[in-house]
């Protein structure tokens, strides 16, 4: 009696997926409520995280052009600036408050709102269902929450811009004491406890989203969709989402003791310490507690970022060069072991707090291990190229930016991985330059790529070209000549953090080095306003795509209309008979992943 | 195509059960974040004994008694016994609610002992205590309110729903967070 109840039940249940699904063959009446803003399509939900993100970007790189214009120029007043932000900048020049909420929040923004939401954001709910085969996300609920308190962490952080006392302003790494006492400072006031609840619902908007994604890739793959057949950015955003589910909530936990600290009075990270000749009455916390929490997301954090834009290279590069990935298990094997490695290396960013050296050595060696993943990735990706029939579209010319800078990032990182190197490098220009290589700007490039290419697919139409093709070439020779001369820099000691070096000895000789690095960001900058120009007119003017397969590409995306509905696929999902890497084969130039495999087909 | 999905179904778990399994592994490592660094501020100097008073093994049983209702209210559903169903649900909900009220007096009887979980002269072993516990509380009043969710659903006459996989969802993350305090609960007496 009770199985068959059970039975029955889960009967009932089943015909209601069913016909949910077959609901979303016809366009339904929507509203511009639930098609724009309350919307649980994935389509919907990436352009809103990707046109957030924009939005965001240009904000921080506008703050790092603010700030470059303090370093390249400290002895001269730009009175305009005095106009716009007042006591922030009297006299025309940035004040040291000023300067440092600058920093802070050109990083908080750029690694939290613009390449963890608007790079997995984007495409993780663009590319999952489009790709494995599915009509939309899991829970298409929790998605639009997934964005909505993105948005709502997003309110916040800006709102912080706007008060008196200024955003926060210890660094976006907010180590405390400094961050949990606001006697200490102006950023630590008001804007800390908006930093906080800012992240908070950011963190919630992650979790959400990577609960989402995990669960869609390894539930709701089409038939024939073995996870081996998928696409690599599939793999690579699969481990992003593990990263970031099993990282964010110890951000959480050290965040929440923090909020204890700032406003309960508890002692979990302040110790005994004088302010301002006041003796608080904090007794035995320990600082370093915190950064131990902070790294244990922060490490894996910088994956978070990376491995979207890996994947999406991979896909791109295997594309273009009308090849198959080369090592396609391999790519899978390595972003797996630098899923791993990323939680058994956090103390790396700590040798200099008086760790144990004893301990300091493991992580040196668990640090240098990444190299062999990463060599493997990056060898696949050349031997993909070699003898490739390379087409150089402009998500191409990014892939390929991206694995130049990957290499030339990844290489400053064995230096920095030795923890007694680290004692002269630390602080440096030297960090400055590695992280904002092989994270930043590699991870920009990835995401640049991303948009070129399925650009077609959001849009229905092509971004323009000639365009682009300036986009590219600026910005990859720009931000070597920004980042390239801040090694040298970094190796002769010049310290991060600091507004002006010029009453500095030992460091003034490098005014003219400033001076350039400044004036190559603000053009790369301004590059960058002309993609964001590019993007949005060809929102409304760009070519018309008129083929549903404009890259010749295998993966499943392709298969839908050129402007797909809700629920993708206007009648049954395509069943998968091949991986996604069939190019060049038995005389072909692509076979699609839908297509049966022939009786007298080689093997690959 | 229908016995397709019912059997794709059969095969594969629910994708929402799925969701809420990576949703606990997410919460574990909260709790196995802050339980590290209680353990690491431990090992330093000026740290003060825990001693865990008596009303939280009182909360300890009650929450362990919930979750023995909430299997037996799943049980009943699944059986068609509707009324057995919705007592066992609102037993389980009040239940989560004296385990709440209890952690809430047993922090007040701190201060009556006059030692300080936060501000001045405060330790930082209890105020882990009150953190830690706390944000267990948080997760213990999120399972009550989704509860009480599904219990007015039950009562509702509009719509009749015979489907137990959200109260099946909902008891996998009842037993999650008793299994989670008992953790705690151990932790704190054995590490102190």
């Amino acid at each position: 009696m009770s199985s068959e109840t059970i039975l029955h039940g889960q009967t009932t249940e089943a015909i209601h997926v069913h016909e949910d699904h077959a609901d979303h063959g016809h366009h339904h009446e929507e509203s511009f409520l639930t098609k724009y803003i309350f919307c649980q399509d994935h389509k919907m939900i990436a352009k809103q995280f990707l046109i957030t993100g924009i939005i965001w970007a240009i904000i921080g790189g506008l703050f790092s052009v603010l700030f470059r214009l303090q370093l390249g120029y400290p002895d001269m007043s730009f009175p305009v600036l005095e106009d716009v932000f007042g006591r922030w900048a009297k006299g025309g020049r940035i004040s040291n408050e000023f300067y440092y909420a600058l920093v802070t929040m050109h990083g908080t923004i750029l690694v939290f709102f613009v390449l963890t939401a608007g790079l997995s954001g984007t495409f993780a709910n663009l590319l999952i269902p489009l790709q494995i085969g599915a009509r939309d996300m899991a829970s298409g609920f929790l998605n639009m929450l997934s964005y909505w308190f993105f948005f709502l962490a997003s309110v916040v952080m800006f709102a912080s811009l706007f008060i008196q006392t200024g955003p926060a302003a210890g660094g976006w790494t907010i180590y405390p004491p400094l961050s949990a006492l606001g006697q200490a400072s102006e950023g630590s006031k008001l804007g800390m406890d908006f930093w906080l609840i800012s992240m908070a619902l950011f963190i919630v908007s992650s979790l959400l989203g990577g609960l989402n994604y995990i669960s869609t890739i390894l539930n709701l793959r089409t038939k024939g969709m073995s996870m081996t057949r998928m696409p690599l950015t599939m793999w690579a955003i699969f481990f992003t989402a593990v990263l970031g589910v099993l990282s964010f909530p110890v951000l959480l936990s050290g965040a929440v003791l923090l909020l204890f600290d700032r406003n309960l009075g508890t002692s979990f990270y302040l110790s005994e310490i004088v302010v301002k000749g006041e003796i608080l009455p904090n007794e035995g916390g320990s600082a370093i507690l915190f950064q131990h929490l902070f790294w244990f997301l922060g490490h894996p954090e910088v994956y978070i970022i990376l491995l979207p834009a890996m994947g999406m290279v991979s896909e791109i590069m295997s594309v273009n060069s009308r090849k198959p990935i080369f090592g396609y298990l391999a790519m899978v094997g390595s972003l797996f072991a630098i899923t791993i490695l990323a939680f058994l290396v956090w103390a790396h960013h700590m040798f200099v707090t008086g760790l144990n050296p004893f301990l300091g050595a493991f992580f040196v060696l668990l640090t240098l291990l990444i190299a062999v993943p990463s060599a493997i990735k990056v060898f696949n990706w050349l031997t993909t190229l070699w003898r490739g029939n390379i087409r150089l579209t402009p998500a191409m010319l990014f892939a390929i930016g991206f694995v130049s800078l990957f290499i030339s990032g990844g290489l400053t990182g064995i230096f920095l991985g030795n923890s007694t190197l680290d004692i002269h490098l630390h602080d440096t220009y030297f960090v400055v330059a590695h992280f904002h290589i092989v994270m930043g700007v590699a991870s920009f490039f990835g995401m640049f790529a991303g948009v070129y290419h399925w650009f077609p697919k959001m849009y229905s139409r092509y971004l323009n070209n000639t365009m682009a093709y300036i986009h590219f070439w600026v910005t990859l020779v720009g931000a070597y000549l920004i980042f390239w001369p801040m090694h040298y820099q970094g190796l002769a000691g010049l310290p991060r953090r600091y507004t002006d070096f010029s009453n500095w000895q030992s460091f003034n000789q490098f005014a003219g080095m400033n001076r350039f690095i400044s004036t190559v960001a603000m053009i790369v900058f301004a590059v960058q306003l002309l993609f964001v120009f590019n993007f949005f007119y060809s929102i409304f003017k760009g070519r018309k795509v008129q083929s549903q397969n404009p890259w010749g590409a295998n993966t499943l995306e392709w298969t839908t209309p050129i402007t797909p509905g809700h629920g993708n696929w206007p009648g049954e999902i395509p069943e998968v008979h091949r991986w996604a890497y069939d190019y060049g084969k038995d005389g072909r130039e692509f076979i699609a992943q839908v297509e049966p495999v022939g009786a007298d087909e080689s093997k690959h | 195509m229908m016995i397709d999905v019912l059997s794709d179904q059969k095969r594969k778990i629910h994708p929402h059960k799925f969701t809420l399994w990576v949703a606990i592994g997410s919460i574990l490592m909260m709790f196995a974040g802050l339980t590290s660094a209680f353990i690491v501020k431990r090992s330093q100097a000026n740290w003060i004994m825990l001693n865990i008073p008596l009303i939280f093994w009182y909360s300890t049983v009650a929450i362990l008694t919930s979750s023995v209702a909430v299997q037996l209210s799943l049980k009943a559903l699944k059986q068609r016994n509707m009324v057995g169903y919705r007592r066992w649900l609102v037993i389980t909900a009040v239940l989560g609610i004296v385990f709440l009220v209890l952690q809430i007096i047993g922090f007040i009887q701190f201060g009556d002992q006059e030692i300080k979980l936060i501000g001045a002269g405060s330790n930082a072993s209890y105020s882990f205590l009150l953190a830690i516990s706390g944000l267990h509380g948080l997760h213990v009043l999120g399972g009550v309110i989704t509860l009480i969710v599904i219990a007015i659903r039950a009562v509702s006459i509009s719509k009749r729903n015979y489907s137990s996989v959200p109260l099946e969802i909902a008891a996998t993350y009842w037993h999650f967070v008793d299994a989670l305090w008992i953790y705690l609960f151990i932790f704190f007496n054995w590490m102190k």
